[in-house]
């Protein structure tokens, strides 16, 4: 081997380390938002528009107040969107991939955790933003949340919502040599999560095996503790949709880093 | 060489298909690149020139040989290696939803240069490669000609000691080609940046490189400056039509002055054209020279030359000399088609 010997004049400096390197790639991620943040006020009308369709049709049927009715209702539009959105970021990576730049990001010198944490955790911003705003107007017809509670389901959210984000990023590099994969996938998944988990319909009183399907479904928990939550309860409910938040997003987080590392 | 920027032994690659069939995509590839210099790799789509500038950037392990790049291993310290380069890709680097300058900003600050010194950074860049009027467009909108040059400054952005580039200019128009290369010898003459890049373009490494290392089917199989090799493994060829009456008189002065020149060429090729006239060309060395030789030995063997003509040799010529394929047709061939040795997916990070 041919010893080298490199002149110090264009040393450079390393970031301090994996931490730094997750608020550049957040940074990073977060900036078109920023720029845009027209964006985030689209991804609110699927929600408004279940809110403003569901939510009278659901109190006709129940006889219950629209309030009343929100109290139950808007905890599963939280969880749906979450769903929707985070499980959807994996083609921006996806595109990304196909076009080149992360290629050029996987040759700078960056932690692939961080690659892939940077992400998920600018997730949280869109993913709250939505939820602070939905919240709000749903106040407005009469949804009266318990702050503490809420607060603490926000927490849950997020951490379901980076779960699913490092999932669907994951999903993401799996396809990069079939790009069709990534959205047959995520739709195919979508929609029986969604009501498969009691977001949008009660599903006491089903089909048994519907019941035991949603049993193993996160999702599940994650909408019960929400619900307890934001009636003022921290009971079993809130630590089992905790744990599943946490299991989400742990299973995320060894996919997600495992498929960076591949991701070229 | 005192500071080679890269020094690589053995290094091959071998991928390994879905049935089991092994691709040797390079093959015992060793090489030095002295630091300052432009090397060029040169060969077709598939030769293994990408494999080979993927494994030196640490995208991709080689299954054998051993490499340092800027002083560092690329196996054991592929972090340092990624800190002290430069890369261009074949695709463009800048994210499509992104503007111009929040990625250059954003290298920067992935490089670890800091806030302050990324925006001094680049707003230098932005400067020196006229990305002013595209800095706040987001990428999507950008031409190909532009985005290239927001690859090079993204590629530039932590004043790397090497920067490698895979196929800068393929897909460009020729006037936007022109204007990335001006870009790409502006840049290395301000900051003496070492460059090295893959091409299949032959004008590219005929003009502008230093080194040019033709590859072929995973190996290096010739590598010198573009004019040595020329010399080397094509030579010039001298082109002279007379009448035919005149043909073997003249055959026999161009064969004698030809292995004067040391061209190994045992006969002029012989080419009759419709006037009445035959057109003897033979390959020779320092073609320049020689021709007037030529005539003026014809001239007093009363011959009469109606036609002379030089042929300058191009790399493609090395090329058909070395493999007895064209590059040129190579190239064009594999636009459509899928390169053998292309990697499915195998790359390793850290």
């Amino acid at each position: 081997m041919i010893n080298t010997t490199i002149s110090p004049t264009t040393r450079i400096s390393r970031p301090s380390g994996v931490l730094v390197d997750i608020w550049c790639v957040f940074l990073r991620e977060l900036r078109p938002m920023l720029r845009d943040p027209f964006q985030l006020l689209t991804s609110l009308v699927q929600p408004l528009i279940f809110m403003a369709i569901f939510g009278p049709l659901l109190a006709g049927v129940t006889g219950e107040s629209l309030g009343e009715t929100y109290q139950w209702f808007v905890p599963g539009v939280l969880v749906m969107s979450t769903l929707f959105s985070t499980t959807m970021t994996g083609s921006n990576l996806l595109y990304e991939i196909i076009m080149g730049s992360h290629e050029r990001m996987m040759v700078a010198p960056v932690s692939r955790a961080a690659l892939l944490l940077g992400r998920t955790l600018k997730e949280m911003v869109p993913l709250l933003s939505q939820a602070i705003v939905l919240c709000s107007i749903a106040a407005a017809f009469g949804f009266r949340p318990h702050l503490p509670g809420l607060l603490t389901g926000f927490a849950i959210l997020s951490v379901l919502g980076m779960g699913l984000g490092a999932l669907s990023y994951a999903l993401g590099i799996a396809s990069r040599h079939q790009d069709w994969l990534f959205w047959a996938v995520q739709q195919t998944l979508i929609f029986p999560l969604t009501l498969l988990s009691g977001l949008l319909l009660p599903l006491e009183g089903g089909p048994r095996w519907i019941e035991t399907v949603s049993q193993a479904n996160p999702l599940t928990y994650v909408v019960d503790a929400l619900r307890e939550l934001v009636n003022g309860s921290f009971g079993a409910d809130t630590l089992q949709g905790a744990v599943a938040a946490v299991v989400v997003l742990a299973l995320g987080l060894v996919v997600g880093i495992r498929a960076m590392r591949r991701s070229v | 060489m005192a500071n080679p920027v890269i020094s690589a032994q053995g290094l091959r690659k071998v991928f390994r298909s879905s049935r089991g069939k092994e691709v040797v995509a390079v093959d015992e590839l060793t090489m030095e690149v002295e630091e300052g210099t432009l090397t060029a790799f040169l060969g077709p789509n598939g030769a293994g020139k990408s494999t080979s500038l993927r494994m030196l950037i640490t995208l991709m392990p080689p299954t054998a040989g051993k490499a340092q790049v800027c002083g560092h291993s690329i196996t054991d310290n592929p972090g340092l290696v990624r800190s002290s380069i430069g890369y261009v890709g074949q695709k463009n680097g800048v994210s499509p939803y992104q503007r111009v300058r929040d990625e250059l900003h954003s290298q920067g600050l992935l490089y670890g240069l800091g806030r302050e010194e990324s925006r001094r950074r680049t707003d230098e860049l932005t400067d020196a490669l006229q990305l002013g009027e595209i800095a706040h467009r987001k990428a999507e909108t950008l031409s190909g000609g532009q985005k290239r040059r927001v690859d090079i400054a993204l590629g530039l952005m932590p004043r790397p000691k090497l920067l490698l580039l895979d196929e800068p200019s393929t897909g460009l128009d020729p006037q936007s080609r022109a204007n990335l290369w001006e870009h790409i010898l502006t840049m290395r003459n301000r900051y003496g940046t070492s460059l090295l890049l893959t091409t299949h373009y032959l004008d590219e490494a005929d003009q502008f490189a230093e080194r040019v290392m033709v590859v072929d089917r995973g190996r290096v199989i010739a590598d010198d400056t573009a004019s040595q090799l020329k010399d080397t493994f094509a030579g010039d060829r001298i082109s002279l039509t007379v009448t035919n009456e005149m043909a073997d008189k003249t055959s026999a002065t161009m064969r004698r002055a030809a292995a004067v020149s040391g061209s190994t060429e045992p006969e002029p090729r012989r080419t009759e054209l419709a006037s009445g006239c035959t057109r003897l060309s033979v390959a020779v060395n320092h073609g320049e020279y020689l021709l007037a030789r030529m005539i003026h030995d014809l001239h007093a063997e009363e011959v009469n030359v109606i036609a002379a003509n030089i042929d300058q040799p191009t790399l493609d010529h090395v090329f058909l000399n070395l493999t007895g394929r064209s590059l040129r047709e190579e190239s064009h061939l594999s636009l459509n088609t899928t390169p053998a040795a292309e990697p499915a997916s195998e790359g390793i990070s850290r």
